[in-house]
């Protein structure tokens, strides 16, 4: 039988992304929380929805820096790489539109209102899925990598109007605008903090994991048709 | 040199656009039919038509026939003319000339559309300087939005659709501005209200033409 190995020396940031993991999902809906009116338990949301968007903010930013790169570089590596973490923040903000719809149905009575945040936050997929349709209809690879990274680059700067500054401009139901009961990020009770820094990390790393094989397999792919 | 370059090719594309008439006009009668369906879909209720919509509305025309008007800057270039532009001018002065030129092309959509449109469906515009001016603004950040986005659209397959889903999510944060602004126009609010959005649309079409001029060159070379 084969020995089971834990290479630690290069995996240790694995063994991380599952123990923050794990501490979120356990630690999340286990720890004492503050009594907020309305929102009550529903408040360890946080720890899934506010949290899987932050990492997915981190994801696509990678994605933009790594389009920059293969522009200035031209290296297929980047190109990979731009794809994958785009492909995984896409996964993590469809995951943060469910958890976030689910907690609106039992906080506002409703799955979807209309909000600026909830808007921009599907704009945002959809510039994203517009994204990858644009992938798969260039034939070309490197005419591919070279269009995707611009239109990655165009989307990430138009983005940014439409999360930050469009919500300033409109009164908005969702937590941490307004006056409205919620968790402010600035004013976190301590408890809450304890696990919402390690949720995002946890996210995070847990992407990253998924993006490294998904790029090993690819590779892989990439070099059996160099052979055959 | 590069604001010779830009005005040649402008020059240079307006006289090919008035010689072949045909490009331009049928984008007026899209525009046109466009209000004149809205205006028989509406007609029992044109007299209470309310602002919001009757706003809504007019956006959502220009917004349809700009993409319909910028679509054609790249994606019905055939190749001997993109190899001869490639070979002359320098693609900042190519992608800021058809910029412009979509810009103006744009605002005279937009006016022309303006015009008809209060013909058929009244006028409730209470500041139309204002109106005016988010016009002018927005047909500048639509022009950059779109003929980048044609630009990029024209190197893939089935260029139309694609033209329209990688342009409409890029273009909603512009329009929900815009429709802010003129919302205030229509109502008549003081210039004071909408200084803050107006920031916001000049920040955006600014960002919008940096990026497309620096990213351009890297479309253009494939």
């Amino acid at each position: 039988m084969a020995k089971l190995t834990f290479d630690l020396k290069n995996n240790w940031w694995k063994l991380i992304a599952v123990i923050l993991v794990l501490y979120t999902v356990i630690g999340g809906f286990l720890i004492k929380v503050p009594r907020i009116a309305i929102v009550q338990e529903s408040v360890r949301n946080q720890f899934f929805h506010v949290s899987m968007w932050f990492s997915m903010m981190i994801l696509l930013t990678t994605s933009l820096i790594f389009s920059i790169r293969y522009l200035s570089k031209s290296k297929t590596k980047f190109d990979l790489l731009a794809e994958e973490f785009a492909y995984m923040g896409i996964i993590l903000g469809i995951l943060g539109l469910a958890t976030g719809s689910i907690w609106a149905r039992f906080t506002w009575g409703a799955w979807w209102v209309n909000d600026a945040k909830l808007n921009g936050a599907a704009i945002c997929m959809l510039i994203y899925l517009a994204y990858v349709i644009l992938r798969n209809s260039i034939e070309d690879e490197i005419q591919r990598a070279r269009i995707a990274a611009v239109y990655n680059i165009f989307a990430w700067s138009t983005l940014l109007p439409l999360l930050y500054i469009l919500p300033r401009l409109t009164d908005s139901l969702h937590p941490g605008s307004g006056g409205n009961p919620g968790f402010n990020i600035y004013d976190l009770d301590n408890n809450l903090r304890l696990v919402f820094y390690p949720s995002i990390i946890g996210w995070t790393l847990l992407g990253l994991w998924i993006i490294q094989l998904r790029v090993r397999v690819k590779e892989l792919k990439s070099k059996l048709e160099d052979i055959s | 040199m590069l604001l010779k370059q830009i005005r040649t090719l402008i020059l240079q594309e307006t006289i090919i656009e008035w010689r072949l008439k045909y490009a331009i006009n049928g984008i007026l009668l899209y525009l046109i039919s466009v209000i004149f369906i809205s205006y028989l879909s509406f007609r029992s209720q044109v007299s209470s038509l309310n602002p919001v919509i009757w706003n809504t509305l007019f956006w959502i025309i220009i917004l349809f026939t700009a993409v319909n008007a910028v679509t054609k800057s790249f994606i019905q270039l055939n190749r001997g003319r993109l190899i001869y532009y490639y070979s002359i001018a320098n693609p900042a002065a190519i992608i800021l000339s058809k910029v412009i030129y979509n810009t103006l092309l744009l605002i005279g959509i937009g006016l022309t559309g303006l015009f008809m449109y209060s013909l058929v469906l009244g006028n409730p515009i209470d500041d139309l300087l204002l109106f005016i001016v988010n016009l002018l603004l927005g047909s500048v950040g639509f022009a950059g939005v779109l003929t980048m986005n044609s630009g990029i659209a024209s190197k893939a397959a089935n260029s139309t659709t694609l033209m329209a889903i990688l342009s409409f999510p890029v273009i909603l944060p512009l329009l929900l501005i815009i429709i802010r602004i003129s919302k205030n126009a229509l109502e008549g609010l003081d210039w004071s209200a909408s200084y803050g959005p107006i920031t916001y649309l000049c920040a955006i079409d600014i960002i919008v033409i940096t990026i497309s001029t620096i990213l351009f060159p890297y479309i253009w070379r494939s």
